[in-house]
């Protein structure tokens, strides 16, 4: 009952604010780039859709796919490497001390940079892309469900085992529990990012997909052809996220009360 | 003399963080059936009794027997409710119940007649479906007690379990535990920091004095069985109450001294 009441008031304000922001940049946008007068340099927001509209066969047919592809592959490596690392630091102190560090210390590779290597390494095939998504998409997938299993209240696991509980019923009835929210966090933030990386794992060397696409329109001086794809492709990385925080409100209903 | 169920034989123990031991050479017991209310300052190590009988902490030196054996040599052996309710929010209230039951190792088919009984006992039998979230402090704290009597065990551990809810609520859980230990017939030991909760409710006060405690000052309660609150009016029992209070003062002022 209480959310019920909450919703209208929070939905108002929630959601016509960026609404208006929103559109306030697109208008400002329109006006700036009718303004210059250049669509290699600047688009106008309208020219872009115009453009989305006229490439909608190869962008949703061919390059999408093959973007989201990646995406979907790093992202569920991400997920089994994150949470199996997280488990393992969580399970055993010496994990972490020797794991943590390291993980830390390969989010300050900068993808951009290495990625070439992948292509050296594995080609124009789809590995070269998928690494450079994992690479930055599987640290903040590590830390997030380490944090989420760590933070499980010590008072609750002091209980459970004054009730007999051994280490791993603690683990599967506390921990992997208490961490579901954390996981769903971690889904979320990683959706974005492993597109990020796996767009720029085509700009480097690619034949589909919508970074490589969008750098093929940036030598023809296209600037709507630049922008479409890098429109598409958030839209999509929202949708999943959307998704996924639907899946989560549906799931985990108790985390409003912690 | 009664049996014995609770034996703490030459107890010593310090906090690696303290510089002063908290416990030295102690040694008490509780007599089988007995209602027993521990009340001491803050920091005099209530809370810690119950930690070592559950071995959350192991003494330097001496040993604890619960039912005449050594703790160390065996398991569940002990009822625990905590302060807080620590109800599982992703659990509905049955599940809670079955969760003794489960680290118990019950068979399946036989836990949910089992959890269901102990709901309806302690009057809350339309709340199996129920989130916690859905139901009141003193409802929790209901849900909580059934829960530790599922431990199956017949020394119950209370570590001040009402000092969190309204007065009204506390008066009335107050007067149905009362009511549930004279049916039960079970060893309650009860941590308090309120002299006339200890009064009504138990049969021996344990007073825990000084740092390190050497020893208890053990004052039965000249009260018959089942008691009315109007018994906590006469005179000696007043009187018994003041004293109590003062030596409380006293041991704060000199705790905070410190």
């Amino acid at each position: 009952m209480k959310i019920k009441e909450k919703k209208p008031a929070a939905g108002r304000s929630g959601r016509t604010l960026p609404a208006l922001v929103i559109g306030g940049v697109l208008l400002l946008w329109q006006a700036v780039a009718m303004w210059i007068d250049a669509a290699y340099i600047l688009p106008t927001p309208v020219q872009v859709l115009q453009r989305l509209w006229e490439l909608r066969e190869p962008l949703f047919l061919v390059h999408l796919p093959a973007t989201m592809g990646i995406t979907g592959l790093g992202l569920l490596i991400s997920l089994a490497l994150g949470a199996g690392l997280a488990v393992w630091m969580d399970a055993s102190r010496t994990a972490e001390r020797a794991l943590y560090p390291l993980i830390v210390a390969s989010q300050t590779i900068p993808t951009m940079a290495i990625a070439p290597l992948f292509v050296l390494w594995f080609g124009y095939s789809i590995w070269s892309k998928v690494l450079a998504a994992i690479l930055i998409t599987f640290f903040p997938v590590t830390i997030t469900i380490h944090d989420g299993l760590r933070s499980a209240p010590r008072e609750m696991e002091e209980y459970m085992r004054t009730g007999g509980a051994g280490k791993w019923e603690i683990f599967w009835k506390l921990k992997v529990p208490w961490a579901v929210p954390s996981f769903f966090s971690a889904v979320r933030m990683a959706i974005p990012i492993c597109v990020i990386g796996a767009a720029i794992g085509e700009w480097l060397g690619a034949q589909s997909g919508l970074g490589y696409f969008s750098k093929r329109m940036m030598t023809q001086l296209d600037g709507a052809g630049v922008f479409a794809p890098i429109v598409l492709l958030s839209a999509a990385a929202m949708l999943v996220v959307w998704l996924v925080e639907r899946l989560e409100k549906h799931l985990v209903t108790w985390w409003k009360e912690m | 003399m009664q049996e014995k169920n609770v034996e703490f034989q030459n107890i010593t123990f310090q906090y690696p963080e303290d510089s002063q031991r908290m416990f030295e050479n102690l040694s008490f017991s509780v007599a089988r059936g007995e209602f027993v209310a521990v009340v001491g300052a803050s920091g005099c190590g209530k809370s810690t009794l119950f930690r070592l009988i559950n071995r959350l902490e192991e003494p330097e030196a001496g040993r604890i027997l619960v039912e005449g054996r050594d703790v160390r040599e065996q398991k569940g052996y002990s009822g625990f409710m905590p302060q807080k309710d620590l109800l599982m929010p992703w659990r509905t209230v049955g599940k809670n119940l079955m969760l003794p039951l489960e680290l118990r190792k019950i068979p399946k088919e036989k836990r949910e007649p089992m959890a269901r009984e102990m709901l309806r006992q302690v009057g809350l039998e339309d709340c199996w479906e129920k989130a916690p979230r859905e139901l009141s402090g003193g409802m929790r704290q209901r849900v909580s007690f059934a829960r530790t009597l599922l431990s199956g065990s017949d020394l119950l551990l209370l570590d001040e379990p009402f000092s969190a809810l309204d007065f009204l609520t506390r008066v009335s859980l107050q007067e149905w535990l009362a009511e549930q230990w004279e049916s039960l017939g079970k060893t309650v030991i009860f941590v308090t920091h309120d002299v006339e909760e200890a009064l009504y409710l138990a049969t021996r006060i344990l007073v825990l004095r000084g740092r390190p405690v050497r020893q208890v000052e053990s004052i039965p309660v000249p009260l018959p069985v089942p008691r009315r609150r109007q018994m906590l009016e006469q005179p000696e029992i007043q009187e018994l109450k003041e004293r109590l209070i003062a030596g409380l003062q006293r041991e704060e002022a000199a705790y905070y001294e410190n």
